[in-house]
Order: C-alpha cells, then sequence, then structure tokens
C-alpha cells in the first residue's frame, strides 16, 4: 500500500462518523451507468443452454466416484465395520473409514478464527465416536457411481449406542445463554419489562414454534477433489470459497495457498453451501486413493450431513397503552443447537430494532441435541423471529381495535429502540403506505371470517420485514485495465444465482466510466483476490467497497504511468475521475486523457492495481438495517382446510436498488421461501431415533409452480447515505415476515390463530 | 449400444444399472440435464423422448435405446438460443439456473400436450382437441419442476410469451 493511500485510508477511518463521498456515487460525468437498470444477467445464456458446469460436472481423467455410508445411531460408537464384501465388490477402488483416514486436525468451526468456515467442530472420521444420527461413517469409492452405490450397500456396520439427547423437550431442560448470540449481547433489558406488561392497560403474552427447515437447494451438495503432490484442488459448490480453502488446509496441515477452491456456479445456496463434511471427506478420499473423486450427496445424504435451520419455541409478550404505544415488549425463547457449533438462530434481533417501547426484554437460549450442527438458513433468525414477533403484532393491534398498519406507525422509533445509534436509513412508515395503498389494503375487513367466495374465506394480512445491513471484514479486489479499453475485475466471491457478477459489472462499468460489455467480474475462485462469505446478504457491500478502493488504487497508479506528457500531469487522484473509458480533471473537464492512450504511451498492454476493503465501520456508528412490509391474502376451504395464497406484495425500503431485473427476483424468491416456511415446510425430527423422517423433495414439502401466485414487488429506492452505492443487500429480507403476514391473514379470513408453523390444512379442520 | 441425442447417433458401453441421466451427464458429457433428487421428485432431469419429457433419473438408459433423446444442449444450435431460452433471459426465469434445463424442457413438452388436448387436474373441458394455456393450465402442469430460488413468477412468464403471444400481449396492455 503506497504512503499516500495508507494516509487517506487512516484519515478516512479517524474521521468515520460518516462514509467518504465515492462510496455513493460512480464517476459524475459517467454515461455508462447501468446501475438500477434491468440489465439481464450476464451468466445467463450458459445457464439456460446448459453449458455452465457445476461442481459435480467438471470432467477429469482417472476420476473415481464416492457413496458415503451413514450413522443410524444418534449417539454411541461404532462397534464392528466389515468392509470385506465391499472392498471385493466390483470396481471397488476403497472403502475409507476411521481407521484408514488421513489423519485430520479438527475443524475450526465458524467464528473461532476470521477464516474459520466449519460447520462443526467434531472430528471427521477420525475415531469411532458417533454424534448424530446420519453422521458419515465410511465412503466407499468405484469406477463408477453405480458400483459405489451397491458397494456401500455391502458394507456391515454395528454400533453400541449411548443414551442420546434427541427430545427437544427434554433438551430444554439443560438449555444454555450462550456468551453471545453472534456478535451481539445475549439479553438486553431496558427497564423492568416484566413489570411494566403485567401493569399494561392491554396486554399479551403468546407462545410460538417453528419447525426445523432444509435449504433444499436443486443442486446436490457435490465436490470434486484432485492432488497434485501437497496441493489440492477442490471443486465445490460454495458460498465461502476462501474460508473453505482455508479451514481444509488448517486440518490437512498445509498452507492456504496449497487448497485451490473453484466454484464459478452454485445452484442455490441460501445458507447451505457452506464448508461441511463432505469436502472434507473427498479431500481425505482422494488423497488416500491418489485418484481425483468425485462426491455428491444423495438427496437424502443432504437431510442427513448438511444442517439446515433449527427448531424454536419462542416467546412475545406485549403490553400496550390505551395510545397503542408499547409499554412492555417481550421476546424470548429457545432453540435447539449443539454442543460443537454456533449458530444460536438469532429470532430476538428483530425485536431489538423494530418498534419504540418503555421497556424492552429480549434474551434467547440454546438447547443441545445429539443432531447435525443446524446452521444458517435463509434470514437466520428474522426469518422466524418475524413469525412469532409479527403475529403478535397482530393480535396486539386487535386488542385494541386498531388497524394493524396504524399500530406500527403508532411504535416507529426515532433512534435505535436497545441500541440508542441514530438510523442510517429508515423508511419503514413509507412502505406501508405505498404498499398498502397498492394492495388495497383499504378492503380489508377488520372482522375476522367476513368475507367470502362459496367455500372459500378470504382474508387479508400485513408483517413488517427486516433483515440487518451487514458488510464482512476482509476481501479485496484486483481491476486489470487492458490497452483495448477492457477491465477484468477480480474478487473470490459467489454467484449462486443472486445476480452478485452482473451488479458488480454494472458497478464497475459505472465506477470505471466504461461501456457494460466491456467489463467482466471474475468472481469464485481462490487464486483470485480474497473475497467474503456470501451470507449474511453482506456480498454486494463488501465487494463494492473493495471495488471502490481498487478502483483508487489503479487512479493513482494510471497517474503515475501517465506521467509529465499527459493533460493530466501533476494531478492527484482526488483530482481526477473517471469518465468516458479515461480520467479527466474534475476542475479542468477539458483535460482528459483516454485508458487506452495513458497505456499506449508507456508501451503497456494493461496496468492493474489491488486493494483491500477499509473495515465495515459504518455498523460502529449506525444502526442500519433493510426494512420491508409483506401483504399476504389467502383463500382458506372451509371445508378441506386447504390454504391457497391468491395475491402477495412486498413494499421494500433496502437502499438503492442496483438492478431491477435480479432484485426483484431476489424478493420474490425469499418470499417464495416464505410461503413454504408459513404452509409446509417441516423437516420432521423423529425423536425416537434423531433421525430426519422425511429425507426427500416428495415428502418435505417446497413451494411449487402451482403455489405461487402472480407476486408484486415494489420498494422506495431511497439510498441509505452510510451504505456502498447507498445499497442493501437484498437476499435475505424477503423471507422475512412472510410466516406472519400469511398467519395473518389466515386469521382474518378463519378467525383461526395458528402459532405454530407449518399452517397445515389438519391445524384449520 | 446405440442412442441418438440430439439427432447426433452416439454409441456408448456402460453398466446396465446407468439411469438415462447418469448415461447422459457421466458416460456422454451431457452435464446440462440435471440432478436435484435423483428421485424423480424435482423435475431437474426433465428431457425429451420422442418430443415427450421424462425424467431421466428414473429411466434406465437401455430402454431408450435408438429413441430420439433431446436435452437442454439440443434446443438451439450453438450460439443461437431457442425462443424459449430467449424469454427465460428476458423474464429471469432463474438465478442460480440448475433446474432451468428441466423447466425449458418441460415446458417445451408441456405446451405439446396442451396441443394434443392432453388434460391436467385442472382441465375443465376434458374432451377438448387443444386446450388453451391459461395461468393454472400451466401452473399444474410446470408444477413437476422445482425452482428453489423461488423464479416460478419469471418462468411462468416466459412461456407464456413463448407459447400464447397473444395472452401475454393482453396481459400487457
Amino acid at each position: 500500500m503506497s504512503g499516500q493511500m495508507e494516509a487517506r485510508q487512516s484519515a478516512m477511518l479517524a474521521s468515520m462518523s460518516d462514509v467518504p463521498e465515492r462510496w455513493l456515487t460512480t464517476s459524475a460525468r459517467d454515461k455508462h451507468g447501468t446501475l438500477g437498470a434491468p440489465v439481464t444477467r450476464m451468466d445467463g445464456a450458459l445457464k439456460v443452454g446448459g453449458r455452465a458446469r457445476f461442481a459435480a460436472e467438471v470432467p477429469l481423467d482417472g476420476l473415481t466416484y464416492a457413496a458415503v455410508a451413514f450413522s443410524t445411531i444418534a449417539k454411541g460408537r461404532i462397534a464392528a465395520l466389515d468392509t470385506t464384501a465391499a472392498e471385493s465388490a466390483p470396481g471397488v477402488v476403497l472403502v475409507m473409514d476411521y481407521r484408514n483416514a488421513p489423519r485430520l486436525k479438527l475443524p475450526p468451526v465458524m467464528f473461532s478464527a476470521p477464516k474459520a468456515g466449519a460447520q462443526s467442530s467434531l472430528p471427521v472420521m477420525q475415531d469411532e465416536q458417533i454424534h448424530w444420527n446420519g453422521q458419515p461413517v465410511a465412503v466407499v469409492l468405484a469406477e463408477t457411481q453405480e458400483q459405489a452405490d451397491h458397494a456401500v450397500s455391502l458394507l456391515r456396520i454395528s454400533y453400541e449406542a449411548a443414551p442420546a439427547v434427541i427430545s427437544f423437550g427434554a433438551a430444554q431442560q439443560n438449555a444454555r445463554t450462550p456468551e453471545k448470540i453472534l456478535r451481539e449481547p445475549t439479553s438486553v433489558a431496558i427497564g423492568d419489562a416484566e413489570a411494566a406488561l403485567a401493569g399494561a392497560a392491554f396486554k399479551i403474552d403468546l407462545n410460538y414454534r417453528t419447525p426445523r427447515h432444509n435449504h433444499n437447494a436443486i443442486e446436490l451438495h457435490a465436490a470434486t477433489a484432485v492432488w497434485q503432490g501437497d496441493r489440492l484442488t477442490l471443486h465445490d459448490a460454495s458460498q465461502m470459497v476462501n474460508m473453505t480453502s482455508w479451514t481444509i488446509a488448517e486440518m490437512f496441515g498445509l498452507k492456504e495457498a496449497q487448497v485451490h477452491v473453484h466454484s464459478p456456479y452454485v445452484g442455490g445456496g441460501f445458507g447451505g453451501k457452506c464448508l461441511w463434511t463432505h469436502q472434507i471427506l473427498t479431500a481425505a478420499a482422494a488423497r488416500l486413493a491418489g485418484r481425483p473423486v468425485r462426491l455428491t450427496l444423495s438427496r437424502e445424504g443432504v437431510f442427513r450431513a448438511v444442517g439446515g435451520r433449527t427448531t424454536t419455541e419462542q416467546r412475545v409478550a406485549l403490553g400496550a397503552k390505551a395510545d397503542g404505544t408499547l409499554a412492555a415488549l417481550i421476546h424470548t425463547g429457545v432453540a435447539a443447537m449443539t454442543t460443537h457449533n454456533n449458530c444460536p438462530e438469532q429470532f430476538t434481533f428483530p425485536a431489538r430494532h423494530l418498534y419504540a417501547a418503555d421497556t424492552i426484554k429480549v434474551t434467547q437460549q440454546v438447547a443441545d441435541m445429539n443432531m447435525i450442527a443446524n446452521t444458517f438458513m435463509r434470514g437466520p433468525g428474522e426469518s422466524v423471529g418475524t413469525f412469532a414477533l409479527e403475529c403478535a403484532l397482530d393480535e396486539l393491534a386487535e386488542a385494541l381495535q386498531l388497524d394493524p398498519i396504524e399500530l406500527r406507525r403508532r411504535l416507529e422509533p426515532e433512534k435505535d429502540p436497545t441500541s440508542g445509534k441514530a438510523f442510517s436509513a429508515r423508511h419503514l412508515v413509507e412502505a406501508y403506505q405505498r404498499g398498502a395503498a397498492r394492495f388495497g389494503w383499504e378492503k380489508r375487513s377488520a372482522k375476522p371470517g367476513a368475507r367470502r367466495e362459496g367455500e372459500w374465506l378470504l382474508g387479508m394480512g400485513v408483517a413488517t420485514a427486516t433483515y440487518p445491513y451487514y458488510r464482512q471484514p476482509g476481501g479485496a479486489a484486483r481491476i486489470r485495465l487492458t490497452a483495448d479499453g477492457r477491465a477484468f475485475v477480480q474478487m473470490a466471491s459467489h454467484e449462486m444465482g443472486m445476480g452478485t457478477a452482473t451488479v458488480q459489472a454494472q458497478h464497475a462499468a459505472a465506477r470505471l466510466g466504461l461501456p457494460l460489455d466491456h467489463v467482466v467480474f471474475e468472481y469464485g475462485d481462490t487464486d483470485l483476490p480474497p473475497g467474503t462469505l456470501a451470507g449474511g446478504s453482506s456480498q454486494t457491500a463488501s465487494i463494492s467497497v473493495a471495488i471502490i478502493a481498487a478502483t483508487q488504487a489503479l487512479t493513482e497508479e494510471l497517474l503515475r504511468l501517465a506521467g509529465n506528457e499527459s493533460p493530466l500531469a501533476g494531478l492527484s487522484a482526488d483530482e481526477v475521475e473517471t469518465s468516458d473509458g479515461g480520467l479527466r480533471a474534475i476542475a479542468e473537464p477539458d483535460r482528459f486523457e483516454s485508458y487506452a492512450s495513458i497505456l499506449g504511451r508507456a508501451k503497456r498492454d494493461d496496468i492493474s492495481a489491488m486493494a483491500e476493503a477499509p473495515p465495515p465501520s459504518e455498523v460502529q456508528t449506525y444502526s442500519m438495517h433493510s426494512y420491508g412490509v409483506q401483504f399476504c391474502e389467502v383463500k382458506v376451504n372451509e371445508v378441506t382446510g386447504e390454504v391457497r395464497v391468491s395475491r402477495f406484495l412486498g413494499s421494500f425500503d433496502c437502499g438503492r436498488i442496483l438492478n431491477a431485473k435480479t432484485a426483484t427476483s431476489q424478493f420474490k424468491g425469499g418470499i417464495i421461501m416464505g410461503l413454504g416456511l408459513a404452509l409446509m415446510e417441516d423437516a420432521l425430527f423423529d425423536e425416537r431415533s434423531g433421525r430426519i423422517m422425511n429425507p426427500s423433495l416428495a415428502e418435505y414439502h417446497v413451494p411449487v409452480h402451482m403455489d405461487v401466485p402472480e407476486i408484486e414487488v415494489m420498494w422506495t429506492g431511497i439510498p441509505d447515505p452510510k451504505a456502498p452505492l447507498g445499497a442493501h443487500g437484498i437476499g435475505e429480507i424477503g423471507i422475512t415476515g412472510v410466516g406472519a403476514a400469511v398467519a395473518n391473514a389466515v386469521y382474518n379470513a378463519t378467525g383461526r390463530r395458528i402459532r405454530e408453523l407449518p399452517i397445515t390444512l389438519d391445524k384449520l379442520l | 449400444m446405440r442412442f441418438i441425442v440430439n439427432g447426433q447417433h452416439v454409441e456408448a458401453v456402460f453398466d446396465l444399472r446407468t439411469s438415462l441421466l447418469d448415461l447422459l451427464r457421466d458416460h456422454l458429457g451431457l452435464s446440462g440435464s440435471k440432478k436435484g433428487c435423483n428421485q424423480g421428485a424435482c423435475g431437474a432431469c426433465t428431457v425429451l423422448v420422442d418430443g415427450e419429457r421424462i425424467n431421466a433419473c428414473l429411466a434406465l438408459a437401455v430402454q431408450y435405446q435408438d429413441r430420439a433423446i433431446n436435452t437442454v444442449e439440443g434446443l438451439s444450435e450453438p450460439g443461437a438460443l431457442h425462443p424459449l431460452q430467449s424469454a427465460f433471459l428476458e423474464h429471469d426465469g432463474f438465478q442460480c439456473g440448475y433446474c432451468t434445463p428441466g423447466q425449458l424442457c418441460s415446458a417445451i413438452a408441456m405446451a405439446a400436450e396442451l396441443s394434443r388436448g392432453v388434460p391436467s387436474a385442472v382441465t375443465v373441458d376434458l374432451a377438448a382437441e387443444t386446450i388453451a394455456l391459461s395461468h393454472d393450465e400451466l401452473r399444474e402442469r410446470m408444477s413437476g419442476n422445482l425452482c428453489r430460488c423461488g423464479a416460478y413468477n419469471g418462468i411462468v412468464e416466459a412461456i407464456t410469451e413463448t407459447f400464447s403471444p397473444q395472452k401475454s400481449a393482453q396481459e400487457a396492455a
């Protein structure tokens, strides 16, 4: 880093009460700006042509195929493991179990180190101990998948079972209070909320339950591993390539640079495509066999060896005064977790930031079970937390005889209710007003069961959506400009369908003053400058800031290269801006030189610069969140209890929208997963065996075409002045609030309050 | 054994247990057809055999010798796109792109089913010679193709525009 840059960065960090202006704008004179426009995704033609190669599709010579055996007990030890028949089956290359697997260090679990990415700290096939029903106990490698699948059925495994905690009720007897919930305090108390509740004029005090969910990305988890000496190449389906590389390197006793992770296409992630045992076992088996290995989990294998969203029991108690303001806001509860992971399902987060109240009490516990480590799934915490909180508000509105939107208007806080920080941007009331007008909220009957079409009862419901703004620390971008005026922007980030590669190409084109078709965003490979994980809806902000920093560094390099013969001679980076494929003096717009001219005079084919993103100080200063409102209309069949969602509108307030087309898809995709959460999704945990009972897409129901109406989305589009590009990540907010909007609509239709998800027809009969 | 895949005659030698999907993906290098469940529940593996849609994961490859098999790779010439593929781009009928080949193949066969008058669970007139592409007919008939990203609205718009352009124009007006 140059001294000049260092000085500028420290000055910037020192005065971090506000963000630099260049974060918000691209080039003032830019004629190529497509930010905000509905640009078609750049990898689209490859995907509709079936030519995008996913992790299990990389052609390799000498490839072997893996099949996995899973434990059938929840706790205990392997008593005997007879591999004889499997080993002698046709085509089998080897059988790997704890006795012959390469010795590996314990997996560094997420949050234990900056690049730790393992979802569980348990040893991976290193001993005979069993910790959950579904733990991989052996891997068979064969010349074909058919041979491996058959041979794995020939393994003879017996177990000595030990008493296991596989009942959520029993686990709650020993519930514990974690030290932190992610990076936030576990408990927040403002005043004596229980006393205020007891004395409140209007009060509700209710319990809500949410089940386990599985991400069920349509692409099965798969990895292909190739060793060349002590260097590993892993073709993975990953939303965290750098963390996967570092973590696997730690386990195998290698340097991070020796583990190359490649993941250009990911067939859906939603939090599920992180580092689980299957990638580690693929690498271990490839090392043992001395041949490349491909391991694709079966759909059942995904349920058994990849965690999902955990189950929760939540209490929301609200005490209101006669004017509808809150005297007390209480949100507590417990989530099932394990002793070997760190994902407490932060369902109390919405209650910390959404509503003003005289007193507030939030706290949450975890109950340890013998199960696959639970993990983050789209809108972790907020998706199920808003179900409880926003249903409770609907019940309170009814008790107060207030319209639910009017109640929320009265609860709008001036500053963050628990942190006391100023909001960076918050236009929730406006999102409510705009959405209500568009949806025709005034047609809703305050009295439940008042609207009917034949045997169908109609109802409308509303709920607030919210998700935090996050920007991950770390990450760097490199920009390479070529003499023909093209830019290659590189960062090891992830494209799982969010539109990241397209949006960042739009961003870089606007920032460099280049046409969009002259810019390529390269990602998904640890050979590129390090990226940050695709999680917490943070990638857009994290990448954007790195590109901004790299553009600044590139500008300095260009000016240095331009030298004294350039019209720009003598100008500093702060005195020029990118424009029309070159640099232009801000104060004297006639002083301009194109990138091609600068490179040509210096007889250079290209120039590149790389810079790290500064730390995410903006979140220290401000309360930064996205907001939205979910409007739902349902039809409930009075005879069968069947619920059909007939209309849905999401009205969002997420800062500036960077691509209207891909953003619409992100919002709708979140809402549709929310319809699944509301009405059908439930990974059924057998409390006798600790095993998921419906590990297939035939029995774990996700929304299909017929379940989904035409969904409408709209947004305020008001930029957040404290966020890069004025934008917030939008991948997760879409799922939040949907469960409550549907449940509130079901109540409005039928007069039945369903406080346990999913709202299946049996609960309405 | 001989197969006709995307108009090309190919020969392959393989384990008789191999599914049509694994034949395409692992033996013929045609990885456009996707494996989302291997149980016939997600539709990502949908291919066309003599113009009809099947789940290739539930089909034994040996049964499909000398039949016209078409996969996503065969929907258009290299460098060109089938009108439905273009419509998927225009309407953002996908996000991650993994279910997309199955959605495309399924929709093409579905349009043929409608024109042949093959009824669905929501068809009112079972005796009709052809069936109009209504919103409900489309969604019912495409419900075997799951999309976890939730691109359903865009998929419906793309299919409607391609196979019922009149209706699409009316709705836009």
